[in-house]
This record gives structure tokens, sequence and C-alpha cells, in this order.
């Protein structure tokens, strides 16, 4: 076996065997997917809670309005607010008093909502819903037209927009901007993350070999540079391994998931159908929306998505590694990276805000430019892939990504070459500088 | 045979120069000291024969032939400033080191398996680093160093870390290797090893070679002309220096100083003519005396 592989190896099984990392990488779908499921939960719960609404209704006109129901109960009284309020302050019994000292017809802010507390947005809309209805109705019916009811009902419209973006070859494709946004932005900052998390695992790596002393005994069986593009694969293949493993237990969570709700809800068997064509699916039992996503999902080029995340997440984290590990040689101690490290991450952070602007216009010059810069391009074309990219674009942003590698990558090989073996001196960088030229 | 030379070897840093026209010879199957204080450039030197880091000029020749990286093989280096990963397993920790030293799996594991006999760590093999105490990560190193049987060992500070009964073992290990046919160069501040130990000597100082050669004959090469006698009665000095005359037990030891040109023989005879003589040695400085001498110069 050659001697970079063992390294590789090496660096791989270590990681892949810690706890820390098969913990993380099981329960982290299974939080996301609980954490999603505890929103959708906690949405749904209603306030069971009884909640009494007292009325002063100085003209007299709502009394039918408010009926009380399972959720509100409503008082009628003629004392004044001040006796209610006093007599709140004691017993507390109601969550609200509605004052209403005018006709509302005519003058639509003679209601006001009095509470101990501040009234929460349910109980505001639902009193409001109730009189603006309502007093609608008073008003339609003050027109004296027969039937004017219904034709308003029927005249209220809910239009549904479709977006069709015509393709290369003259098909046309049913899009969704939002979707392609919620895709891109998630891919995005996965990228962003991993080269955050392994980013600083190289470095740490680093500067624990060096710490540990045992650099100088694996620097006289190998080169220098070896250990560090080991270390830097073999890391990278533990991304790809959580990644990849990732993808995997969401797929089976989800449609798991999806089966135990009743299968229309999640996303995967969605894409499967949307996947097989719209054909077999009883299409008139869907609302539209659902078609609509359906579609959407369907028109995105998964293995495109996948495949250049797969190459970009490479790219990135090649770029920025060997920096990390450039960066780790040059120090004594954990605490000692900070300073180095913040130039390095202030592209990373550039970047996910550039990503974030793109979305909002993923042609514009911004996002065309940081998607070929190779500091920012990673996380940015990511944003941009789903809005669908020229291939030319795509092949110049990778080709001026791969060639920066290779170019910060030989850059950290040297300072890294000098600077493990440094013990016990503060390194500046004009001092990093000077080791490029060693 | 000569192993390895080291010709007019020179590494210059920013701002000093490490070493300056290093010369040296190892003999084959010998054991050689590289002395010198803290910072003298020994480490360098160290590290160019490893190929560690290029010299700006001069050669490395082992065997000779000028030396590759291929020939690093050949080498078992010791460095001073050595560790282990923490977190691996002592076993699994000895077994990778030989395989990037280019051993293949079978042989490193019947390899580690002897010397873990021999030292009687079998028990270690399953343990985490953390769990090891300084010593006991030392002999492990220490068989890392060995394990595949590299003509030439480099040792930088090897007893550091370990105990008395620990040196001891060794240094017995390390003329044992000797004998069995490997060369060793190693680096210390313990003098009095150097004299058990090396036969030869090469002493830096400030990035030159200050003192070199055999260690006996540098110690004769140093002689003061003084001498230890112990005798039955005192006496006094007559054509010599005496420098101290002590009483013990009724004998008398005195310390004794000749002219240059004297030979031994002669002050030997005048003083026999005076007293009866017990013992008569020559004071040899010791490698310590000759050390600090050298440097403080």
């Amino acid at each position: 076996m050659s001697k970079i592989s063992l390294i590789i190896k090496r660096e791989y099984t270590t990681r892949v065997m810690k706890k820390s990392f098969i913990l993380l990488t099981f329960l982290t779908p299974v939080l996301f997917a609980g954490m999603i499921a505890l929103v959708v939960w906690l949405g749904g719960i209603k306030d069971d809670k009884m909640k009494t609404i007292v009325v002063v209704d100085r003209t007299h006109l709502y009394k039918d309005v408010f009926k009380s129901n399972e959720s509100y109960a409503f008082e009628f009284t003629d004392k004044s607010i001040e006796d209610v309020k006093k007599q709140n302050e004691k017993d507390e019994h109601f969550a609200a008093l509605l004052y209403i000292t005018g006709d509302l017809k005519t003058d639509s802010s003679a209601a006001t909502l009095f509470s101990a507390k501040q009234v929460n947005m349910e109980l505001k809309s639902y009193v409001a819903g109730l009189l603006n209805k309502y007093i609608e109705q008073q008003k339609l019916a003050s027109y004296n037209i027969p039937h004017l009811k219904e034709m308003v009902e029927k005249s209220r419209t809910d239009i549904e927009l479709k977006t069709i973006k015509w393709g290369e070859n003259g098909n046309e494709k049913q899009g969704s901007a939002e979707l392609a946004l919620i895709i891109g932005m998630i891919s995005a900052f996965i990228i962003y993350m991993f080269i955050v998390i392994y980013g600083a695992q190289v470095m740490s790596g680093v500067v624990q070999e060096k710490t540990n002393r045992i650099v100088e005994v694996i620097i006289s069986s190998v080169k220098p540079f070896e250990l560090m593009m080991g270390k830097i694969i073999g890391i990278a293949m533990v991304g790809l391994t959580q990644f990849l493993l990732w993808v995997v237990l969401t797929g089976v969570i989800s449609l798991a998931v999806g089966s135990f709700f009743g299968g229309n809800v999640d996303v995967t068997s969605l894409q499967k159908a949307g996947q097989m064509g719209m054909q077999t699916m009883p299409t008139n039992a869907m609302p539209a929306e659902m078609q609509t996503l359906i579609t959407a999902l369907s028109s995105l080029n998964y293995v495109e998505i996948i495949s250049l995340f797969i190459v970009y997440f490479l790219g990135g984290y090649l770029l920025y590694a060997s920096l990390f590990a450039a960066i780790g040689s040059a120090v004594d101690n954990e605490t000692d990276t900070q300073q180095f490290s913040l130039p390095i991450m202030l592209p990373i952070i550039f970047a996910i805000y550039a990503g974030i602007f793109s979305a909002e216009n993923p042609d514009g010059p911004l996002a065309f430019w940081c998607s070929m810069i190779p500091f920012t391009s990673p996380i940015v074309m990511m944003v941009r892939l789903p809005f669908d990219v020229p291939v030319w674009q795509i092949a110049l942003s990778l080709t001026i990504l791969v060639l920066s590698f290779i170019g910060t990558t030989w850059m950290a090989g040297k300072i890294y070459r000098t600077g493990i073996l440094m013990y016990g001196k503060k390194v500046t960088w004009g001092e990093l500088l000077k080791w490029l030229r060693y | 045979m000569i192993l390895l030379e080291v010709e007019n070897v020179v590494k210059q840093y920013a701002g000093h120069r490490a070493l300056d026209g290093v010369s040296l010879t190892v003999p084959e199957n010998s054991v050689y000291g590289l002395l010198g204080p803290n910072g003298a450039g020994k480490t360098t030197l160290i590290r160019i024969i490893n190929c560690i880091t290029a010299p700006d000029s001069g050669e490395v020749r082992l065997n000779g032939k000028r030396m590759t990286t291929a020939d690093v093989q050949q080498i078992g280096y010791l460095p001073e400033e050595r560790g282990l990963y923490k977190k691996m397993k002592v076993g699994e920790q000895a077994l990778y080191l030989a395989q990037l030293k280019g051993m293949t799996k079978q042989d490193a594991l019947k390899a580690l398996k002897y010397w873990f006999e021999k030292f009687e760590i079998q028990a270690w093999w399953d343990k985490k680093v953390e769990e090891l105490s300084k010593g006991m990560a030392q002999k492990v190193q220490f068989i890392t160093t060995i394990l595949h049987d590299p003509k030439l060992l480099i040792f930088d500070e090897p007893f550091s870390g370990f105990d008395p009964v620990n040196t001891d073992l060794m240094k017995r290990e390390i003329l044992e290797l000797r004998d069995k046919g490997a060369t060793i160069i190693f680096s210390t501040h313990n003098m009095e090893t150097v004299e058990d130990l090396c036969e030869n000597i090469s002493l830096v100082d400030k990035s030159k070679i200050v003192l070199q050669g055999n260690v006996a004959d540098i110690r004769a090469s140093h002689a003061t002309n003084t001498f230890v006698v112990r005798s039955v009665n005192a006496f006094e000095a007559n054509g010599f220096e005496l420098l101290s005359q002590t009483q013990k037990n009724n004998i008398f030891e005195s310390t004794i100083k000749k002219a240059h040109t004297e030979s031994n023989n002669s002050l030997l005879g005048a003083l026999i003519q005076k007293t009866e003589i017990l013992s008569f040695e020559e004071l040899l400085p010791s490698m310590n005396d000759i050390f600090i001498n050298t440097v403080s110069r």
C-alpha cells in the first residue's frame, strides 16, 4: 500500500469510527426531521382553553354578531369600562374587553379591544373578522339590490399564476421559483457548513500532530506534502461519507414519515411520482398547488444538482482545507489559530451572504462574478444552479476553481513544510510569506 | 568502512546560519556521539541527514553514494521532540508507523511481536497512548524506530524521560543493536553516556564543529599531566607540582602535576624512591569537562 493511502486510511478510519461522528451522522437527520415535525405539530395544536370576551356595546347593534363557541365565550354587559376593569383585576375572568362606542358602518374606528395582557393576533383577527363580515353584509344589504350577495360570492377570484420557463430545446418546463430558491439555499448552506466544519478539522488535526510532536517521526518516513494531502483527502472522504449517509437517511426517514402520514405530504414520494410521469397520478384528486409543486420538483435535474454539489463541495473544500492546513502548521496551539483563520473565514462568510443576495437575481452581476471567483463560487453557484446556469459558466467556474485549488495547495504545501517543524515561535504574516520562498 | 559521510554542509535560515561547513564521517558498526549545547545546530544536522530539510550546499553520502529520499528507509530516527497519536491504540499505531516505513503488515506484526515480548509490554497492545506514562511511550517509540531493522539509527536525546533502570536497558539495547551490525548516531547532553557508549564524537558549537574524533584520543589529548597517587607516606614536591595531599586511614592521596616534558615512567621512578606507592593513575578529563571547556572557550 502506498504511503499516502496509508495516511488517508488512518485519517478516515480514526474519524469515522469516532462515537461523535456516528452520533452526529445518524442523529442529525433524525433531529432535523424531528424539528420539522415539532414545528408542524406545535402549529397544529389549538389553544383549547376557553377565552371569555366581555362586550360593552353602547349602540346595542351587535348583539347577534358575537355567538359563543368552543373557543370563545362572549358576555354582554352595560357596566362602565372602569367597573369591568376593576372587577377583572379581582377575578381575571376574561381575556379581553370589546368596547363599541358608535355605528361601525359610518365610523370604522369605533371599536376597541382592551386587555390586561397583550392581545394575541388570533383573538384580534377573529373579532375583527366577525365585525368585518357583519358590517360588509349590512352594507351590501343597504344597497337593496336583489341577489347582490350571490353575485359578490361568485365574483371572488383566486388567481394561480403559473411560471413556465422556455427550455433550450424549445420544450416548456413548469418551474417554481420558490422551490428553486429553497433547494439552492439548502445546498449552498450545506457546502458552507462542510467547508467550515471539515476545514477546521484539517486545521486542528495538523495542530494536534504538531503539539503531539508526532509530526517529526512521520516526516522521517513520508514527505510533508504527502502527510498534508493524506490528511486533506482522508477528511474529505469523511465529509462525503457523512453527506451520502445524510442523503440516504433523509430519504429513508421521509419515506417512513410519509407513509405514516398517508404518503402525499412528503417530498421524496412526490418527487418519485413526478419522475414517473404525471399521467400515472390521479391529477384531479389533488389541489392545484400540489400539482404545481410536484411538477416543479420533477422539473429539477437532481442528477445534475447532486453531482455538481459533490464537485463544488470537493473543489471548495480542497481550496480552503489546504489553507487551513497551512495555518495549522504555522501555529503552536489551537488558540493561536484564530488570528490567522479570520482572513480565511471572511470570504466563506461573504460567500453565504453573496449567495443569499444572488438568489434574488440569479443572473445578475453579483451572482455571476461571485460564482466565478473561486473563494465564493462553490457556495454561490449552488444557489444559482436550480435556476439553470449556462453550461459554459459552470465549466468556466469549475476550471477556475480547480486551477485555484492547485495553486493554494502548492502554496500551503510550502508553508506547511516549514511550519510543522517550527516550535515555540510566534509566526507573523510576513514570516509566512517568507516561507513560501524557502 | 565508512557508512555515512557529511561533507561541508551549510544551512542558512533567515537571520542565522544553522550549520556552517560541517563535515563528519561515521564508521560502520559503531556508536557515534553528536554533542553540543542547545541551539548549536545538532537537530538541523540530523534533519538534513534524514532528508527532512535540504542543505544549502555540501552533501551527505551513505555508503559512498549521495543520499536520496529513498535511502531514508534505511534510517531509523527517534527525534528529540517525539510523540504519538494520543487517541490511537499502541499496537495500531506501531503498525501504522512501521507500514509508513515501508514494512508489509505481516513483517511488521512479526517484528512487533518479537519486540513487545522482549520488552514485556504485550499487555499494552490495546491500550490507548494517552493511558501510557512518558517512559512507557518512549519504549514504544524506541521500538517503532528500530522495528524495520535500519542500517543507520539516529537517536536524539534517547534517554530523556527514562528512569535509571530503563536507561540502562536502553543502553544495553543500543549496544546490542551495534553488535548486530547497526550504526548508531546519537545526540545527547549526558556526557556519562557518551563515555559509556560512543567510540567517536563530534562536538558542535555555534553552527561549527569544534571538536571531533575518537573519545579515548580526545580525552588523552586533553590530558592535563595530572596524576592521582596513593602512597603509604607523605612526600613533598620535587621536580613536579603537588596540587593536593590528603590522608585517610593511613593512606595518603596526592594529586600531582608533572612537567610537560617529563615521561610518566621517570615521574613514577622519582616517586618510588620517596615512598611505597599503592596506586598511580593518570587523571584524564571527563567528557563533561572537555565539553564545558571547549564550548565556553
